[in-house]
């Protein structure tokens, strides 16, 4: 076993209205960023888990994101891996 | 009727669902999100609030606990189940009523009394009003916007799941009388069965005149009517 770290994305759904998005966009236009086209606003979680292998840790994710991490009305996910802490 | 009143750490409406029960002749208890057993109801109530400070998700954390399966499994056996606010996210979050309640369209926490027009009066929840009544019921809320996919939402309309949408003063279900963005300004609505209703608005807080209106009592005088009709 060793411990992986893991970066899970939570992710609007492209056409769903995301205000939050909406509102920093706007924003981003006033401070003068005209090339800004659109924003949306998701979520990340960084998740530190046991698991014998990378993949057995992506797959545990998947599991937690479809279950409770992400609501499978609006959202996406993605789950990358970021790092690994051997076990001493 | 015995009615449990479902608390989880921030529930904030529990006290005022609490009254409005009493008030129309009902017995409430307090059942807490780590207790079990719901057999002895006549019915559930999950009650407004910011349970576990919405963490993740408006309802998300709260749909986890212990009690929820209790409250899935009473809904499934028919027993009537009432989702107010907080409580409407975590039923949509158990799966229970479909879609989902994302951020107010404006960004803005809404906190005032809007106009409702009862959709269906068939329900057990909805018996004492008429069908096209104009209610005033308070919302109070930052995450009501009702959401869910294009299918799903085709169905809501199809079969006649919306009891409750936002209108106007004069009844019509116009876009400036959307405090959300819901789609179809849809406030409250059933599930298949009509056993579980979940609403953004507060019915609890509209049960006395000095509240500013009495209009949310028929919701809970339907109830009493619909169970002392079956016992």
């Amino acid at each position: 076993m060793s411990q992986i770290h893991l970066e899970i994305r939570i992710k609007p759904r492209p056409g769903l209205l995301n205000p939050e998005g909406k509102a920093i966009h706007h924003a981003l236009q006033s401070l003068g960023w005209d090339g800004v086209d659109d924003a949306r606003v998701g979520k990340v979680v960084y998740l530190d888990l046991d698991a014998p292998s990378e993949s057995d840790a992506i797959e545990a994710a998947h599991a937690m994101c479809r279950k409770f991490l992400a609501n499978p009305v609006t959202e996406d996910f993605e789950v990358s891996v970021v790092g690994k802490t051997a076990d001493a | 009727m015995k009615v449990a009143v479902v608390t989880f750490p921030g529930s904030n409406c529990d006290y005022d669902l609490y009254k409005a029960v009493q008030q129309v002749g009902g017995n409430p208890t307090f059942v807490w999100h780590r207790e079990r057993g719901l057999t002895e109801y006549d019915a559930v109530m999950l009650p407004g609030g910011f349970s576990y400070g919405d963490y993740l998700r408006g309802g998300a954390i709260a749909r986890m606990s212990p009690v929820m399966e209790d409250v899935v499994t009473y809904a499934n056996a028919g027993g009537p189940v009432l989702g107010i606010c907080n409580g409407f996210q975590i039923l949509c979050e158990a799966g229970l009523l479909p879609g989902a309640l994302m951020k107010n369209r404006s960004l803005r926490f809404r906190s005032h009394p809007v106009h409702l027009r009862v959709e269906r009066n068939d329900t057990m929840f909805t018996s004492a009003y008429e069908k096209g009544d104009l209610l005033s019921i308070p919302i109070a809320h930052g995450e009501g916007n009702f959401e869910a996919d294009k299918e799903t939402l085709q169905r809501i309309e199809g079969e006649g799941h919306v009891v409750f949408r936002y209108v106007d003063p004069s009844g019509e279900a116009t876009d400036a009388a959307n405090p959300n963005g819901s789609w179809h300004n849809i406030a409250g609505l059933v599930n298949e069965r009509g056993n579980v209703l979940g609403m953004m608005p507060h019915p609890e807080r509209a049960t006395e005149e000095l509240l500013g209106s009495t209009d949310g009592l028929g919701l809970f005088d339907s109830l009493v009517h619909a169970l002392s009709a079956t016992a």
